[in-house]
């Protein structure tokens, strides 16, 4: 566990990433916002403390974690980790859904930015990635660890648990996959739209050990993960159940499907740019 | 040239697994993944031989095509294995979004394509994979002849780098490319030299060109056979330097019509030296249960269809 100090330190990353997905989705109009600002401490979290990873960005990543975007539609607090973190200029991110970018609406490795190792985006293939770049991590006798996040939302895909099955079965025991439960998803309350039911008896049913946290503590994040890594190596995939809010750090975006894929106006803006400290300059 | 002959028949998909077999010798990165058709595809000696190098997917080919685009990364060359309809139609988004869109080194191999899958019938009978394939942007998409050319082919793409689909087939068929003959992706090969027309043919349909240019030569047609086995990147240079010299051509394919060999040939022909063209390819229809050679006279994919179609465009050319 890291100490207060640390801590504090991930949160000044993680408000500054905030001020930055707001920004980017407001610049062109166009973007997931409420996905990516749930999501910002999970991002933290791996990319400035919990994985080994080089900026120099190896796209096989031969001893080093991995990392994958399973859904793909919240790309702007990837790339705005990745440019905080240093794989590419934070200028860039004012290029993020225009034409002629590096930075696609939904990630990919057509135009080579750095830290994209696969295009996701259609829901439901990134488990099946990250499984595939597990077994060859074991072929290659890399010890290193690959992560995953998916969306609750997308657990409705079949592909998932087709993956799922897999990976208990193949013993896949060096990958963290993560879900962000915030119970939404764009036509309203995932609980409406197609419940999941007891989603963690489920994943532990198909043979996975089963952590959970609550995603917008950074403390708490950091703990399961040191944990889910102490877990590794022990024959059984395992999966983080990640609580989260919607749209949190901005107050009138929180805990609703309606900023799942729409922009801020010139005085939403404002209005969030208010609630988030500046802490690494604006790009 | 000397006129084709052939002693024995085997299938195409035992040339692929002879192919994988070597392909692993000769590479540790090479892996082969199966969705519960490791008889069906011939894998079984790949996987006896390289048991840490074998993935049983069960029954779940979207699971396999995101698992293997995956494996390329850290290295790996994964061959995935079933039959044409489940490695095409049913993951077709997956392989767009995590193979071809994302440039994955993955070797989609698929066999038991088209009619002369014979009795199983139209639900496994796909006739349009290659369409599907050929669409897709940074996709290789091949349709080898018989054992020897599927046996190279494998081995071919193995060396190649970017994402391949490979087509076979089911039935026994005549072995006439000679065992040792090299491989090379996006060159056509002639087979039979003319002057008349230009049978072009891929997949099981180049021996029955061949036997159609018998037929054609005792007629007084002198036929050029060229074989197509990779229908992109299509060899249109070989193809405009023949049709130059015949001024007429027929395409034979066992697919759809719509999406395959004849209307790529169609493109080409269309954009550099628009010239008569008949396809013998399946019209708009699904197939049947069946003998392969019952299904292949009744689709209209015999070596008469080929003849008819030939005596077809040399009369158009005149007229």
């Amino acid at each position: 566990m890291k100490n207060q100090a640390d801590i504090e330190k991930l949160e000044k990353i993680a408000s500054q990433i905030r001020r930055d997905i707001v920004r980017m989705v407001h610049g062109v109009q166009s973007g997931h916002p409420g996905g990516s600002l749930g999501c910002t401490e999970y991002f933290v979290s791996l990319y400035f403390h919990i994985m080994k990873h080089d900026t120099s960005f190896n796209p096989h990543a031969e001893g080093e974690d991995l990392f994958f975007l399973s859904n793909g539609h919240i790309s702007p607090v990837w790339y705005s980790t990745l440019a905080r973190a240093g794989y590419f200029e934070v200028s860039e991110l004012a290029d993020f859904r225009k034409l002629n970018s590096r930075l696609q609406g939904h990630p990919a490795t057509e135009e080579n930015l750095p830290g994209i190792r696969i295009a996701s985006g259609s829901l439901g293939q990134g488990l099946s990635v990250a499984l595939g770049a597990a077994q060859t991590k074991k072929l290659n006798d890399d010890d290193n660890t690959v992560y995953v996040l998916m969306g609750d939302g997308e657990q409705q895909e079949g592909q998932v648990w087709e993956a799922a099955m897999y990976a208990a079965h193949h013993k896949v025991d060096n990958i963290i996959a993560t879900i962000d439960y915030n119970g939404q998803q764009i036509d309203g309350p995932v609980e409406e739209v197609m419940s999941l039911l007891n989603l963690k008896k489920k994943w532990e049913a198909f043979g996975w050990t089963v952590v959970e946290s609550e995603g917008n503590d950074m403390a708490s994040l950091v703990t399961t993960f040191e944990k889910a890594k102490s877990l590794c190596g022990q024959g059984k995939p395992i999966l983080n159940m990640m609580r989260t809010e919607m749209g949190q750090g901005v107050d009138f975006m929180v805990g609703t499907h309606k900023w799942h894929g729409i922009a801020p106006s010139d005085e939403d803006l404002s209005k969030a740019l208010a609630q988030l400290e500046e802490t690494l300059g604006d790009y | 040239m000397a006129k084709f002959t052939y002693t024995e028949k085997k299938d195409t998909r035992s040339g692929f697994g002879a192919g994988l077999m070597e392909a692993g010798e000769k590479n540790d990165n090479v892996v082969g993944l199966c969705a519960d058709l490791t008889g069906s595809l011939k894998m079984g000696d790949f996987k006896k031989a390289f048991p840490e190098r074998f993935f049983q997917i069960g029954i779940a080919e979207a699971n396999m095509i995101g698992l293997a685009a995956g494996m390329t990364i850290g290295g790996k060359i994964p061959f995935t294995g079933t039959f044409a309809n489940f490695s095409t139609g049913r993951v077709y988004d997956q392989i767009r979004q995590s193979i071809a869109y994302s440039g994955k080194n993955v070797k989609i191999c698929a066999s038991h394509a088209g009619l002369t899958l014979g009795e199983d019938g139209a639900t496994h009978q796909i006739l349009e994979d290659i369409g599907m394939m050929k669409m897709l942007p940074h996709m290789t998409v091949i349709n080898p002849c018989d054992y020897n050319q599927t046996r190279a082919a494998t081995l071919a793409i193995a060396e190649h780098e970017g994402p391949v689909y490979l087509r076979f087939g089911r039935p026994k068929w005549p072995v006439f490319i000679p065992e040792n003959q090299k491989f090379e992706i996006g060159k056509a090969l002639t087979l039979v030299e003319g002057s008349d027309v230009t049978l072009f043919a891929t997949g099981h349909m180049v021996w029955l060109a061949i036997e159609a240019e018998e037929i054609l030569a005792a007629k007084g047609i002198k036929a050029e056979v060229i074989n197509i086995h990779t229908i992109k990147p299509l060899d249109e240079a070989a193809i405009l330097e023949s049709v130059q010299r015949t001024g007429c051509a027929v395409s034979a394919e066992e697919h759809q019509m719509n999406g395959g060999l004849g209307e790529s040939i169609a493109q080409c022909l269309g954009r550099n030296k628009p010239c008569p063209l008949e396809m013998v390819a399946v019209n708009d229809s699904f197939g049947e249960s069946g003998k392969p050679e019952e299904l292949l006279i009744k689709y209209g994919l015999s070596k008469e269809n080929i003849v008819e179609a030939a005596l077809k465009a040399v009369a158009r050319k005149q007229s």
